[in-house]
């Protein structure tokens, strides 16, 4: 700026004299600058339509472009769910997107070299095709199993993939066509670290394991009970709905181990022991059983509770062990829990495998047959039907219980018994809200089945304002599930075939497929994915090319995996926008794994830990490691943002949101659909040619899509068509009940079937939220057919009238002759409520009027689960793997089926009252900030967030600190079994020491966002979990472990590891600690 | 305001705010406001500090051992605790003392009757930074002029919202017409009230206090003070013709005392 | 956790960001040089050419360094014509700069033309009209710096400016008693006295109005300087009614004395509206007690 005086006339003291501004505060001291100042917003060219890339919600954004660049970046204020509001982190998109900390070229690191080098992209390709093709071939099995026992399994083990949940629908579509064509079965994403619990829990229960409902519909709920959910933090912009419901006078309960900004929120708070929401909801479950407090015409209609059950199943009784448990397999053989007269098979969950158990014995080869009809009791009175079951299974969880086990004092706990029953029925609603303080424990997927019974009971479910509302996490993790790059799925929950002697798909899907409901329509969906995958190839004759699916033998997790890089079966892995070294359970194993491959492919924004532990890694910095001596050869890619590419996120209520490119990728970025695509081509050229029966599934594979632009990207739009589906003339299918089981139609995943129906994409409808009904319809596409809240048949009663005019939302119209609603209606549209089956219909027409649960087997919603879960078929209290009390409620401590893994880098803790045990004496439960994102891979590079929780800190009560002597914003080291890592102290009342079982119970919460790499760096508390997985979705237990805490920082160097080991020898763990059954 | 335009404003209700810094994101991003730095305080989760040149809008974060007051109907809280969460802004006050002291004109009143540091003008004299009652106004060092919240004084020329209020996920920041916020508020305490939450009061609403009323006011529950707000703020150049009195009346002093030091001497 | 009384303990108030060698240094310069002006012009209509040129000096001197002081102050110095933009009566800055724009001129043309021995009647009519503003030039910093939201200033805004008048008479005579042969300094002597009398007095009648805001002004820093000039001053102004009659070394050492005594006044003042500012107490207690006063009025008065 020059000092020179202005124009007279442009002369302020001029203008203040002359004009109405005497005292030039106003118009006379404007600037030129003031008067001309435009907006950037204004003057952008166009405006493009996306989708926060951060967790679930899935807030609408309008991206503002200039001159081909991102300028600005906002909400957009006609999305219904999200009404153009962010949080702090989809506030700060633009600077992730547009900052300087994205990478933007191909590095490359040699097998022992010390530092990264520059590799063109078109060689770093050609380098992993001829990498994948070569390993391959070397690691192929075509057979396990010696001569009776040899399955046919055809698969690739020495190759594995790991995802991010970030990823388009269409990305991991291709992700999963093109590794499985390859033989590979190691895929998992975040999903399955994530809510793997959730897809078993609520699938089982309901028939889909996705959320029944959306946040916004909690605005209709007159409870909400935020449980396992820290959402005003990890979901703030679907927390709007929360806070409508209140102001409208609903009641919000948060019960959690860890006082958040979600509990400040709340009505109400009830802090609890973690790991024990089992107990607390098996309590208000026998509260409502025991004193007939159901909704009761509900649940004699909706449920199974009139079902009885055979006579060989037994109870878990003070034992805390179901029928069917074999101890030397760890699991449980599931036939003693079915039905009397029938077999079900469940809509999800354990389905093909039929438990590692059956399949190690060899037998049931085909599985059980999905045949018969339940017997009912509907006087409830039958000692063996369900309600009597349920009724006692629970009978010890009294209010008593909940104060000995959970902390929760008794009259606290009745007074949340009662919010519960005075907020359901007729003309009041109840809504659930979980996240993964639910689904990450050893018994996860049962936290989900205990909330789900408790909605069924109180007749919750499918009506306004009720369900259970799962808050997932990242952009797409409800997609990366339906589009599964997981081990045991096919997209739309088809279960991935397990190795059976001479199995085929009819067997298959006689084994998998129930006789009565939507998932009897099995044929046709799976016929049509095996078309869309080998197109011509896939023909009866050749069995659907059923045969070119690999196949599991058991369990092959994310973590499984890690244990096969250990043992060098895993020889290649490819990461697609995920950080296991910080994310993942036990990250000293997940590196363990990673130092042991032959090549490791990264792609991600920027240098995250899984790309450089070979040069800066814990063990590197204790000196445990030289990078010299490291042989694995990786390549880093990095990526394209989502505003540089098209394609859909499926968000937390099953919406799927097109999102348009605002801006092209520089340099070597490339969309993850690019990198597929490509690398499927160039392997194909490889193979092209070959005879080999193993390369036939790659060379009949459909890999042709449309490209566009210099970089050749392919279209995502054709992709989604595909996934759609189209029929034999290649019309696009417009709904999966027009899908056929006789190779004339072809769909990538049929509960996606619609979603370009008529030839448009229904998943880029942006009507405003203003124009539309609440259940914001015409927004987006929700699977399954545009349902919006799941199955709203249960809104009204059997006779089709709505239960109350309070809560109407889908009733039937008999003039019509037609199910009609604010929702569309999650049932045939014609079907009558009085329709009664004739004895031989199959499939859906075997559905009655009145079977709201339309994927069931019996079309009711599942108290008891005869099938699908790993861990019995009721939810059952057993403490975490880790924990400093006895099991109160049963004798066998910790879950029978649970997964554990023999490591010296996974040990456990001694069980509590055995010597040792009390070296590791409080409970640490880790959640999320608002501020930052998982493991931190975007939010820790990203400066406008990371200056805003710039340190890793623990939080401990006032009695804690004073009984370890810790200083309020000094330094804490907390020691497991794993690793010992440091942390700001966090000294404040919001953590609370619990009185259990009349001893005092102190935690501990944690953050843990923060690793090595980044702009705000710091401890990854992953290096405290270990690795102990629930049974059924093989999840980690990552929200309640044990630990010890000491003031002042970790050692630096060997001193760390040897802390960690002095440790372990004073607590005198070894090989066996912990891991009885 | 000069051509009839409605005074525009900020109600932010503090009671619905879950402190999610949304705010104060957005407005760096909107503002090009600079990440000054990685300090972590230990004041709960408040790692901004507080308004300055670079953090225009600053989320407070209280931990007491009170009760919250509100609760579902006659349910009986077995916590004492609760975590007040406020976003502070600047106030936007009807009488600004940083534009009453500027001597450059650098600080305007616009059109909307909000109060803008122009920052092709500011020479960075620094004057407004002490004669704020709140604290907002501050010098970026690296740059020697001083920076605040505009209001968002461009979006405001297109119709637009404030990058913050728009962010705002549970509407705690409320853009609008003043009076009409100013009735809206009124509403909201008396619902509060009717609650129970017996500790709701506004803080900057009213046009009788020392800065004439905010153009950006709050709903608190609890004394300013412990959100880091001045309890009774007010406007220094009220007392400005007071001081200019006294000023007079010492210049005029010292004039005649030097004349009486000269008069009478004897050499 | 964070009591109540207070956010953390963090001010309320942002203290000002300026630099103290620069705008204390600026308070005790105008102060002086305004001050100096009058005296030169006193010194000169009674026909005492020994005291009038060294104050001339002193004048110009001072406002010179001051003005550099302001300038070098700002945070883009090179926008310091951007003062000049608007005229604004709100804002002491503006009005004191204005006034320096006519008054440093004035100053300098009376120096030239005593020095130059030019246009004798030009350079009195300047020197007495820069006199008249210099009174102004030295008082005016008081409402500068007491219209602001910093207690220790704005509180004492009544007293501050007779503080300022009396220090700068201190000033200007101890300078004069520095510069001056004894034979025409006996003025300046009487100033001396005058005007640490006055700014002793003003300044122990604003401590009283501030009451717990005086702490600020007491303790630490500021309260050893102040201390430090309350005594400079009276021993300054007690030599000069004593020993600076009989000699050049004791007039000279009163007016070393008061010239301190002036600028650790200054300083003092300036470093106690600092800590007043820093202290979130000194800004609550006192708004707190008025709140509570406005309410029992209301009560006793309802409408």
């Amino acid at each position: 700026m020059t000092p020179r005086l202005p124009a007279p006339s442009a002369w302020p003291v001029v203008r203040q004299l002359r004009g109405d501004d005497p005292s030039a505060r106003g118009d006379a001291a404007k600037s030129r600058r003031s008067a001309t100042l435009q907006p950037r917003t204004a003057d952008a060219d166009r405006v493009v339509k996306s989708v926060c890339p951060y967790c679930a919600v899935g807030c609408a954004l309008n991206v503002y472009v200039k001159d081909g660049k991102a300028v600005q970046i906002e909400g957009d204020p006609d999305a219904p769910h999200s009404r153009g509001r962010l949080c702090p982190k989809g506030s700060a998109t633009l600077q992730l997107t547009t900052g300087s900390a994205r990478e933007h070229h191909v590095l490359y690191r040699r097998p022992h070299a010390t530092d990264w080098e520059r590799l063109d992209l078109d060689t770093a390709m050609d380098m992993v095709a001829d990498r994948i093709v070569a390993e391959r071939r070397r690691g192929w099995q075509w057979e396990v199993g010696e001569g009776q026992d040899a399955k046919r399994v055809r698969r690739a083990m020495s190759l594995a993939a790991l995802g991010g949940a970030a990823l388009d629908n269409e990305e991991n579509y291709l992700i999963k066509k093109l590794l499985t064509a390859l033989g590979v079965i190691q895929i998992e994403n975040q999903a399955r670290v994530c809510h793997s619990s959730t897809v078993v829990g609520l699938g089982t229960s309901f028939g889909r394991g996705a959320s029944s409902t959306m946040p916004g519909d909690l605005q209709h709920s007159d409870l909400i009970v935020l449980e396992g959910s820290n959402m005003a933090e990890a979901h703030p912009v679907a927390f709007q709905w929360v806070m409508e419901a209140k102001a409208r006078g609903a009641t919000v309960v948060h019960i959690d181990p860890h006082y958040s900004r979600t509990s400040a929120l709340a009505d109400v708070f009830v802090p609890l022991r973690a790991g024990t929401d089992i107990a607390f909801l098996g309590a208000i479950i026998n509260h409502v059983v025991s004193n007939d407090l159901d909704f009761r015409e509900y649940v004699l209609s909706y449920t199974n509770a009139p079902t009885i059950i055979r006579q060989e199943f037994e109870d878990a009784g003070a034992d805390g062990l179901f029928s069917g448990f074999d101890p030397e397999l760890r699991g449980y053989d599931p036939t003693s829990w079915q039905y009397e007269g029938a077999y079900v098979a469940a809509a999800a969950g354990q389905r093909d495998q039929e438990g590692n158990v059956r399949l190690q014995h060899g037998q049931g080869e085909h599985g059980p047959e999905s045949r018969g009809t339940p017997t009912l009791d509907p006087t409830l009175q039958h000692p063996r039907c369900v309600w009597q079951i349920l009724k006692r299974h629970y009978a010890s969880y009294t209010p008593e219980m909940v104060e000995r086990v959970c902390g929760v004092p008794q009259d606290l706990f009745r007074q949340i018994c009662d919010l519960f029953v005075n907020n359901s029925g007729r003309e009041r609603t109840t809504a659930f809200v979980h996240g993964v303080g639910w689904t990450q424990h050893t018994i996860g997927s049962q936290y989900i089945r205990a909330a789900s019974i408790l909605q069924l009971l109180l007749g919750n479910m499918g009506r306004p304002g009720g369900g259970v509302m799962a808050m997932r996490g990242h952009a797409s993790i409800q997609g990366s599930s339906d589009i599964p790059t997981l081990f045991d799925t096919l997209p739309g929950y088809i279960p991935m075939p397990h190795a059976h002697a001479h199995d085929d798909f009819a067997s298959f899907v006689t084994a998998d497929a129930p006789a009565k409901g939507f998932w009897g329509d099995m044929p046709s969906y799976f016929v049509s994915l095996l078309k869309a995958w080998w197109g011509a190839a896939a023909t009866k004759d050749d069995d659907w090319a059923f045969d070119y699916l690999p196949r599991l033998t058991g369990t092959h997790s994310t973590y499984d995996t890690v244990m096969e890089q250990v043992k060098g079966t895993v020889k290649g892995y490819m990461l697609f926008g995920q950080n296991p070294a910080v994310g993942s359970a036990n990250a000293r194993m997940q590196r363990l794994g990673m130092a042991n491959l032959d090549w490791l492919v990264v792609r991600d924004f920027s240098l995250i830990e899984s790309a450089t532990w070979w040069k800066d890694g814990p063990e590197i910095e204790s000196g445990e490691w030289a990078t010299e001596d490291l042989a694995t050869e990786v390549f880093f890619f990095p990526a394209a943002a989502h505003i540089e590419k098209e394609g859909t996120f499926t968000n937390t209520q099953r919406m799927l949101q097109w999102h348009h490119k605002a801006q092209d990728p520089v340099d070597d970025q490339r969309s993850d659909l690019w990198f597929m695509y490509h690398l499927g081509k160039r392997i194909r050229e490889r193979l092209a040619g070959s005879e080999d029966e193993m390369d036939r599934p790659v060379l009949d594979l459909t890999w042709d899509y449309p490209t566009t632009g210099d970089h050749e990207e392919p279209s995502a739009d054709a992709v989604l068509a595909e996934i759609s589906g189209f029929n034999a003339d290649g019309e696009l299918i417009s709904a999966y009940t027009e899908l056929k089981d006789d190779g004339s139609t072809a769909c990538g995943c049929w509960i996606y079937c619609g979603a370009y129906a008529g030839g448009v994409n229904q998943t880029a409808r942006r009507t405003p939220a203003r124009e539309q009904s609440w259940t914001g319809s015409e927004w987006a596409w929700a699977w399954p057919a545009n349902r919006r809240i799941l199955y709203n048949r249960a809104s009204a009663d059997p006779e089709g009238r709505p239960w109350s005019e309070r809560k109407k939302l889908v009733w039937w119209d008999a003039d019509q002759g037609k199910w009609v609603g604010e929702d569309v209606p999650d049932f045939e549209a014609d079907k009558a409520p009085g329709y009664r089956p004739p004895p031989d219909a199959r499939g859906p027409d075997a559905l009655a009027g009145d079977d709201p649960f339309i994927m069931q087997a019996d079309g009711r919603g599942w108290l008891y689960a005869p099938a699908g879960t790993a861990s019995g078929p009721m939810p059952t209290h057993y403490e975490p793997q880790d924990s400093p009390v006895r099991n109160r409620l049963h004798r066998q401590q910790r879950n029978p089926a649970r997964q554990i893994y023999e490591h010296p880098a996974n040990r456990y803790h001694p069980d509590p009252g055995e010597a040792g045990a009390d070296l590791f004496p409080y409970v640490l439960t880790t959640y999320r900030l608002t501020e930052h994102f998982t493991a931190g891979g975007m939010s820790r590079w990203t400066p406008y967030l990371a200056e805003l929780q710039p340190e890793l800190f623990v939080e401990v009560s006032p009695e804690l600190a004073a009984i370890r002597e810790l200083a309020h914003a000094g330094w804490a080291t907390l020691v497991s079994a794993r690793g010992a890592i440091e942390a700001r102290v966090m000294v404040t009342d919001r953590m609370t020491p619990l009185r259990i079982d009349g001893r005092v119970v102190h935690q501990l919460g944690m953050p843990y966002h923060w690793g090595a790499n980044g702009y705000a760096t710091g401890d990854a508390v992953n290096e405290l979990s270990s690795m102990a997985l629930d049974p059924s979705s093989h999840i980690q237990e990552v929200k309640a472990l044990t630990v010890d805490i000491r003031p002042g920082r970790r050692p630096r160097g060997p001193a760390r590891r040897a802390l960690v080991e002095d440790y372990c020898a004073r607590a005198g763990i070894t090989a066996t600690t912990g891991v009885a059954p | 305001m000069s051509d009839g335009t409605p005074r525009m404003g900020f109600f932010t209700d503090t009671s619905v705010c879950i402190g999610c810094k949304a705010c104060e994101v957005a407005c760096k991003e909107w503002n090009d406001v600079p990440e000054d730095g990685l300090d972590w305080t230990g004041m709960s989760h408040d790692n901004s500090g507080g308004l300055g040149a670079d953090t225009w809008r600053h989320v407070a974060f209280v931990e007491q051992r009170k009760p919250l007051g509100e609760h579902a109907p006659n349910f009986q809280r077995e916590d004492d605790f609760r975590w007040l969460m406020a976003s502070d802004v600047c106030k936007h006050c009807t009488h600004a003392a940083c534009l009453d002291v500027c001597p450059t004109g650098a600080i305007f009143r616009t059109e909307f009757g909000t109060v803008v540091v122009q920052e092709d003008i500011c020479n960075g004299c620094g004057y407004c930074v002490p004669a704020c009652p709140y604290g907002v106004l501050d010098k970026r060092e690296d740059d020697g002029r001083i920076f605040k919240c505009t209001l968002c004084y461009d979006r405001l020329e297109v119709g637009q919202e404030p990058a913050c209020a728009k962010a705002c996920p549970t509407d705690s920041i409320q853009f609008g017409e003043l009076d009409e916020l100013r009735h809206r508020a009124a509403g909201r305490v008396e619902s509060l009230h009717e609650a129970g939450v017996v500790d709701a009061r506004l803080y900057g609403e009213d046009p009788g206090d020392g800065v004439g009323g905010d153009g950006a006011f709050f709903l608190l529950l609890d004394e300013p003070e412990v959100y880091g707000l001045p309890p009774d703020p007010i406007v220094t150049t009220r007392d400005l013709s007071r001081m200019w009195k006294h000023v007079g009346l010492a210049a005029g002093a010292l004039v005649t005392g030097v004349a009486a030091a000269f008069a009478g001497a004897r050499r | 956790m964070s009591d109540t009384g207070s956010y953390y303990g963090k001010p309320i108030i942002n203290p000002p960001v300026w630099a103290e060698r620069d705008i204390a240094g600026y308070l005790f310069t105008g102060g002086l040089a305004g001050a100096s002006s009058l005296l030169a012009a006193g010194a000169d209509v009674t026909g005492r050419p020994a005291l009038a040129r060294p104050a001339r000096v002193t004048a110009t001197g001072a406002i010179v360094v001051s003005l550099g002081a302001l300038i070098h102050d700002l945070g883009r110095p090179g926008r310091f014509l951007n003062m000049l933009r608007v005229f604004k009566p709100t804002s002491p800055m503006s009005m004191g700069v204005w006034v320096l724009a006519a008054y440093a001129p004035l100053t300098v043309t009376a120096l030239a033309s005593d020095a130059l021995d030019r246009a004798p009647r030009t350079g009195r009519a300047a020197g007495v009209a820069a006199a008249l503003l210099g009174a102004g030039v030295s008082t005016y910093t008081a409402a500068l710096i007491a219209d602001t939201a910093v207690p220790a200033w704005h509180d004492g805004h009544r007293e501050l400016p007779y503080v300022f008048a009396g220090s700068a008479a201190s000033a200007a005579a101890g300078a004069g008693l520095l510069a001056a042969p004894v034979t025409q300094s006996g003025p300046a002597a009487r100033l001396a006295v005058l005007g640490a009398v006055a700014e002793l007095a003003a300044e122990h009648a604003m401590e009283r109005r501030l009451g717990m805001v005086a702490g600020a002004l007491r303790g630490g820093t500021a309260g050893r300087r102040l201390k430090a000039a309350k005594a400079l001053t009276a021993t300054g102004a007690l030599g000069a009614a004593t020993i600076a009659r009989r000699g050049r070394a004791g007039a000279a050492l009163s007016g070393a004395a008061l010239l301190a005594g002036s600028a650790l006044t200054r300083f003092g003042l300036f470093e106690g509206g600092m800590a007043s500012a820093r202290d979130p107490r000194y800004t609550v207690e006192p708004q707190r007690a008025r709140r509570a006063d406005a309410a029992a009025r209301a009560r006793r008065d309802p409408g």
